[in-house]
């Protein structure tokens, strides 16, 4: 009963944060005094990149792991991994897009070979590697363990992504939400929005997940009928 | 495992020197693809170091995808499989074995390569000496990170075309790497941190690819 109320509920709850973030983030929040209006894409941006990089990404390492360990082994998990992997190669794309459209004012150019930028690209790359490796094995068996393992191989680079900002000297800024101590660096209602941004853009991605798996169960079922369909035909073939 | 690694190390050497495949072709192409380098960088450019460490680690590039692929077709030769699969032999030692005879293979044809990067794109010759420690550690990443990949991209039958798109993100890394290492020894900087991330890159490759690799060879 709860488990089928909060799947109704997902779709329009997501959709309401949604709004509410363009409005708080059009509307309500004042303009920075350095960055100007340019600062209400930060409220999308983030949220993005967050989803992006850690929540589906995350997701499908982590369903990869799972279905490579036999006690977890099943085809859900493979199935999670894939779906989860095809957002977040969206959500990379997203980011990057984002970026480009608040670096050209602010930097002056569309791309910079930035350790942040460039690690990104280079995930992007590495979902797009994820999706090409999918197509190329028509053995579910093959096609799953081939690509938990690359998930996995791909995961390498998140913390390479995440921690390029300290690592190296970036033109991307560092921490800008907290400070070292935990402090926070930004206030009122612009820190609001942002934290209402974060949780809107989480929601969307369970919300893609869920229409993304239903859809590739529809399609494994398609696929297990039309191979039951041509066996079929092959045997009233042989008795005829 | 050290054992089996050995083993399938020597395999491979001995129809590497068999065929002469590594001298006859993939050497020229090595060079070749450093003169067209210089080609497109036009004369006035060619002779300018600042880019040779580039060009260097972007043929070595080329030069390890044509040799992965010739690695996983020994392997996918009729009969290969099934008789590793007899034998029993320790997935994990059959991965350092390949990973090692492409290294091999690799620090051979960077040699000559850097040797032609000296020559026709005027590196220093001195600096290109302090580099290749260095190249010699990001070839033997890229080895090991080649051979999961070749495994990966489904051996000697998996389209040839999925392996440079599953491959060159991973290489990306290195590649950055070895180019600011490399152009460190040319202009005396800090080679340090670049050695670091080298190390980390062979450990991390080599610590999955003996974890994993064998999930490849069963699939």
């Amino acid at each position: 009963m709860i488990k089928q109320l909060s799947q109704r509920l997902l779709g329009p709850v997501t959709l309401v944060l949604l709004a509410l973030t363009f409005w708080l983030g059009l509307w309500v929040t004042p303009p920075d005094r350095v960055q100007g209006n340019l600062v209400r894409l930060l409220y999308v941006h983030p949220a993005i990149a967050w989803v992006a990089l850690y929540v589906s990404f995350g997701t499908s390492v982590i369903a990869s792991c799972l279905y490579l360990w036999k006690r977890t082994r099943s085809v859900v998990m493979d199935r999670v991994a894939y779906c989860a992997m095809e957002v977040s190669a969206v959500f990379l794309a997203l980011t990057l897009i984002t970026g480009s459209i608040w670096g050209r004012p602010t930097w002056g150019v569309w791309w910079a070979w930035d350790a942040r930028l460039t690690s990104t690209a280079i995930l992007l790359v590495f979902a797009l590697g994820y999706l090409a490796l999918r197509r190329a094995n028509d053995d579910p068996e093959v096609r799953a363990r081939r690509s938990a393992v690359f998930a996995i191989i791909a995961a390498i680079n998140v913390p390479i992504d995440h921690f390029s900002v300290d690592w190296w000297h970036t033109l991307h800024q560092g921490a800008t939400v907290f400070t070292e101590n935990g402090n926070f660096l930004v206030h009122g209602s612009m820190l609001w929005t942002l934290f209402v941004s974060l949780f809107a853009f989480t929601l969307l991605f369970f919300w893609l997940l869920r229409a993304r798996y239903r859809l590739e169960v529809q399609r494994d079922a398609r696929y297990a009928a039309s191979l039951d369909e041509a066996l079929a035909q092959r045997r009233r073939e042989g008795v005829h | 495992m050290i054992r089996t690694a050995l083993l399938v190390a020597g395999k491979d050497l001995r129809i590497e020197r068999r065929s002469r495949v590594l001298l006859w072709q993939v050497l020229p192409f090595g060079v070749m693809a450093l003169v067209l380098s210089g080609l497109a960088l036009g004369p006035h450019h060619a002779g300018n170091s600042s880019a040779g460490p580039g060009l260097f680690y972007l043929v070595m590039l080329l030069v390890t995808l044509l040799m992965i692929n010739r690695s996983q077709v020994i392997e996918g030769s009729s009969g290969t499989r099934t008789s590793i699969a007899t034998l029993g032999l320790d997935p994990a030692g059959v991965f350092l074995g390949k990973a090692l005879a492409l290294a091999i293979e690799l620090w051979l044809t960077g040699i000559v390569v850097l040797a032609g990067a000296v020559l026709l794109l005027h590196t220093g010759l001195l600096g290109s000496a302090e580099a290749l420690p260095s190249v010699l550690v990001i070839l033997a990443a890229l080895a090991a990170a080649g051979t999961l990949y070749g495994a990966l991209s489904g051996g000697g039958q998996g389209p040839a075309t999925l392996l440079p798109v599953l491959s060159f993100p991973a290489f990306a890394p290195l590649l950055i790497a070895g180019e600011r290492s490399y152009s460190d020894a040319l202009h005396g900087g800090a080679l340090w941190p670049w050695w670091v991330i080298s190390l980390v890159a062979l450990v991390a490759y080599l610590a999955i690819g003996i974890l994993l690799y064998g999930v490849l060879e069963d699939s």
